[in-house]
């Protein structure tokens, strides 16, 4: 999680990552800033997230996205 | 609260049925000065009644043919249904609207519209079709006339079609809102100026000289309306000399008439007898006739039709005497103020006659 | 039929009366057999098409959803016996019985496409290339196929992706693809928004009804007062470039950008406000797109269902590809993380504006438009860095009025510059008239009167002044909320004093008719 944070935050440092979970919804992220965050936890985690899970429900907060990226380490 | 909503709607409904209606009155375009024949077709309904004689057409007509000169020298009710280019399916249309009105004992059908078997201009459709009143008539001739880029529902709603004059609005729109100026003599559209004839044409060779399927489809349907009405039918040609009127096309309309039993007059071949010189005859160096062209048509044309149809002479008729006396006194007033302005003005000023060369604005 | 034509608008009227008296369970098959119906008016033999795209795509995502459901009944079943390794067999086994299909409903869909649009295109840049002379096929492009192929393919898409479950009947399916208000120009609706109202049972509800007229009034005034009048003057200066330089192509540029905009999102409020009628909800494509204050923000605003569609079906796609990833680890390690980072990203940017572009038209035109779109949002994205230093040093700067304003004149006159290249001819001449904007040094013509010489009178220019003023103050108020909403809250003498005053707009000061020609729809043929 704390990797995840660090991605996001320097991404945007403004944002309390932990706390906001309008990521989507308020348009905060861009999709340059989805891809450079599925690039990144490409690297950081070695999971590669699909175009499919690239829905709002997943990137609305870190959380949901950690919760992603577990799930998709669980089915490896 | 229910009835006040019923109210409402009504009253809403109202103002929007009755605003549309004033716009579309507004904008429709009025022909008080300019193009006056745009009011030809419209003028008839209060005239309808009476006439022993009706003739259709174009402009072969209406500038052609002093129904006042038919009164006068012959007793001969008359009116001009005429339009300009007017086709011949319009032409058939109208005669068959005309019997509506009235049963005349000669209707006179100038045969020059035999070269169009298609739909032409739009613009002179919509002078044509929009003074009828509503009728089938109307609404065939609406759909015989349209060209590709018409639609019918513009001549339910000319609002559809002028919408667009909201630009180009003057006084006449304003002032003619609700009524309109007279003009016509029964019909007919008087010029008394004078354009001598300087050239004759020399035709172009067509490709194929044969009048259209379609123009013998309406002339024979003339027919039969004609003689299932008792009506006499006359075929006419006006001696106009512009445009050209080949002799292939004049062999085709005397076989028409021979076979049909018709009595067919082309009055370019009748210049001695009816006494037309195109030095002082014509306004418009030769398409038309002027006033003075125009009576000597009618007195030739008159006395055939009173020989051999044996028109009545309602001269004897007080009424109708009564009645013709006012429209002959107006048609000499007319002539008057036409002379006057000539003189005045060189032209006719306020009659649509142009400045002469050398003086334009 | 045109949406501007009588012929439409009597069908429309029809189809209404019809659709609020049959059964309210026959509803969806009569805006079914009304979009049939509309379709073959454009040409009966075009039918062909959209039905083999039609019956493909349902047939391909109908197996897709079988096999899923099979699959993963089997697993559930089995779940205690299977090992985690073969589940992940079974699983990647199922996935590309389910990839076949997919694969061969994508490629013959976008395969008609792609040679009907395209192979004059092809041939065209062949005969350049080797002088040879091939002749052009000159395909008849079928109506809306950018759009109904497009709208297919995402729904393919999603099933495949296991987003929703494929629509079991083809005539319900075949609505989705055809519905007539949409099937000329978009929006590309998804088939979970469209499903949730498309096929219900729609009675009688005066509020959209009645909303649903109102936006269709507002889309025929924007399109027929504004754009078909302007329109006149766009043409004049971009079919004679050669007499109309300089300070023209600038005008040109900014009577584009009003046309276009009038043009589409007028036909999109007719579009919407048609469905709304039917009780169908389709998704907005536009949110005052002119008001954006940069170019990434543009394009989330322009032609929205769009931009989403490529974003969802091929940028997602192509930049998390497993080759994507492996030059995105490779580009941070050579290159250090700052830069590495944004080589992938770059690259499929490039991609999809490519794509975009010539999705827009078969032309080098449309190419470049698309790439120099591509290029302003690097740039924009590469000054970054110097936007936030500056914010940093004067924060007072930045949430002014006037700032913003300068932002949004900014992306639109950008935006407008770039657009350009819809007009000229080809690509040379367009660069070519743009630069004599600078060398011309004609700036008089905007003033002396030149600018009337161009077919439209000074009222003409006075009605097109008023509807854009129009356009900018119903927009102005669209911000805070809908603007019909606003309206039903006021007096009704205002109410219906505004509703008149549309509806005469058009009547009166709408280009239709003799003397003028109603355009077809600008995006009908992409």
């Amino acid at each position: 999680m704390e990797a995840l944070l660090n991605i996001l935050k320097e991404l945007h440092p403004e944002v309390d990552f932990e706390t906001c979970d309008t990521l989507i919804d308020d348009k905060i992220l861009d999709s340059f800033d989805i891809i450079s965050i599925i690039t990144s936890v490409n690297t950081e985690y070695d999971v590669a997230i699909p175009a499919e899970e690239i829905i709002p429900e997943n990137f609305n907060s870190a959380e949901a996205l950690y919760d992603l990226i577990e799930r998709l380490q669980d089915e490896d | 609260m229910k009835k006040k909503r019923i109210l409402t709607i009504l009253v809403v409904a109202c103002l929007l049925v009755g605003g549309l209606w004033f716009l579309q009155k507004l904008l429709t375009p009025k022909y008080i000065n300019e193009i006056i024949e745009g009011r030809l077709i419209a003028d008839y309904y209060d005239n309808a009644g009476g006439n022993d004689v009706v003739f259709i057409g174009d402009c072969e007509v209406y500038e052609n043919i002093s129904p006042i000169t038919l009164w006068e020298d012959y007793g001969i009710t008359s009116y001009i249904r005429g339009s300009a280019q007017q086709l011949i399916w319009q032409s058939y249309y109208l005669m068959e609207e005309t019997l509506k009105y009235e049963k005349p004992k000669v209707m006179v059908f100038n045969v020059l519209s035999m070269k169009y078997g298609e739909p032409q201009n739009e613009a002179y459709n919509r002078m044509t079709l929009d003074g009828m009143r509503w009728s089938d008539s109307k609404v065939n001739s609406i759909k015989a006339s349209m060209t590709d880029e018409e639609e019918f529902i513009t001549y339910l709603f000319p609002l559809l079609r002028y919408h667009s004059r909201w630009s180009e609005l003057s006084g006449e729109d304003f002032e003619y809102l609700f009524k309109t100026k007279r003009s016509f003599h029964q019909g007919y559209l008087m010029r008394v100026d004078v354009r001598p004839v300087t050239s004759y044409p020399s035709p172009t060779p067509l490709q194929d000289y044969q009048f259209s399927d379609t123009s013998y489809e309406y002339l024979d349907k003339m027919v039969k309306l004609c003689k299932d009405n008792g009506v006499e039918l006359v075929l006419m040609k006006a001696p106009s000399i512009y445009p050209y009127w080949y002799d292939e096309w004049e062999e085709q309309m005397e076989d028409y008439a021979e076979k049909n039993g018709l009595l067919y007059i082309n009055f370019l071949e009748l210049l001695d007898e009816t006494g037309i010189d195109f030095d002082t005859d014509t306004y418009d160096n030769g398409l038309h006739l002027n006033l003075s062209g125009a009576e000597k048509l009618a007195k030739y044309l008159g006395a055939e039709l009173q020989e051999t149809y044996q028109l009545p002479d309602h001269r004897g008729d007080a009424q109708v005497a009564a009645k013709w006396q006012e429209k002959s006194d107006f048609y000499h007033e007319m002539e008057a103020d036409q002379y006057r302005e000539l003189e005045e003005y060189g032209y006719l000023k306020s009659y649509g006659g142009r400045k002469p060369a050398g003086q334009e604005d | 039929m045109l949406f501007t034509s009588y012929t439409f608008i009597a069908f429309l009227a029809a189809m209404f009366v019809l659709y609020y008296l049959v059964p309210k369970k026959f509803q969806w098959m009569l805006l079914l057999a009304g979009s049939y119906l509309f379709y073959a008016w454009a040409g009966i033999h075009f039918l062909a098409y959209i039905l083999v795209t039609t019956v493909t795509t349902w047939y391909a995502a109908k197996r897709m959803t079988v096999l899923q459901t099979e699959q993963s009944a089997y697993l559930k079943a089995h779940k205690a016996e299977l090992s985690r390794e073969e589940k992940k067999a079974l699983k990647a086994a199922g996935k590309k019985k389910t990839r076949h299909w997919m694969l061969f409903c994508l490629l013959l869909n976008l395969g008609i496409l792609a040679v009907l649009k395209y192979t004059d295109f092809f041939i065209s840049n062949i005969n350049g290339i080797f002088d040879t002379d091939i002749a052009f096929m000159r395909f008849a492009l079928p109506m809306g196929i950018s759009f109904y192929t497009f709208q297919s393919m995402g729904y393919l898409l999603d099933v495949y992706r296991g987003k929703y479950a494929a629509q079991d009947s083809l005539g319900r399916f075949a609505l989705f693809v055809s519905f007539f208000p949409q099937v000329i120009q978009g929006p590309i609706s998804r088939y979970d928004d469209m499903a949730k109202t498309l096929y219900d049972e729609h009675p009688y509800d005066h509020h959209n009804i009645s909303f649903g007229i109102q936006r269709i009034c507002w889309g025929f005034f924007k399109k027929m007062v504004v754009a078909d009048r302007i329109l006149v003057a766009v043409n004049e200066l971009i079919k004679n470039p050669a007499d109309y330089t300089g300070a023209y192509v600038l005008a040109a540029m900014f009577f584009y950008a009003i046309e276009l905009y009038a043009d589409f999102t007028g036909g999109i409020d007719i579009t919407i406000g048609i469905a709304q009628v039917f009780g169908v909800h389709l998704v907005e494509n536009f949110e005052r797109p002119f008001f954006s204050k940069n170019t990434a923000e543009y394009w989330r605003r322009w032609h929205i269902t769009m931009g989403t569609w490529f974003r969802d079906y091929i940028f997602y796609p192509i930049s998390v590809c497993q080759p994507m990833l492996k030059l995105s680890k490779a580009s941070r390690e050579k290159l250090g993380q700052a830069l590495g980072k944004r080589v992938p990203v770059y690259l499929s940017t490039s991609i999809v504006w490519f794509v975009t572009g010539l999705w827009h038209g078969a032309s080098w035109n449309f190419i470049v438009w698309g790439m120099l779109n591509c290029l302003v949002l690097i740039v924009s994205q590469e000054f970054e860095p110097f936007y936030a230093w500056f914010h940093k040093k004067f924060p007072k700067v930045g949430r002014t009025f006037w700032y913003r304003l300068f932002q949004v004149a900014r992306t639109f006159c950008l935006m407008s510059a770039i657009r350009i290249l819809d007009c000229y001819r080809d690509v040379p001449l367009t660069f070519h008239q743009v630069g004599t904007i600078f060398t011309e040094g004609n700036w008089n013509v905007l003033v002396n009167g030149s600018l009337l010489e161009l077919g439209l009178s000074a009222a003409d220019w006075g009605v097109i002044l008023a509807g854009v003023l129009a356009m900018l103050i119903v927009s102005l108020i669209g911000r805070s909320g809908s603007v019909r909403e606003k309206l039903s809250k006021q007096p009704m003498a205002l109410r219906y004093g505004v509703y008149a005053a549309l509806f005469l707009g058009v009547l009166i000061f709408g280009a239709y008719g003799i003397g003028f020609d109603a355009s077809q729809f600008i995006y009908n043929q992409f």
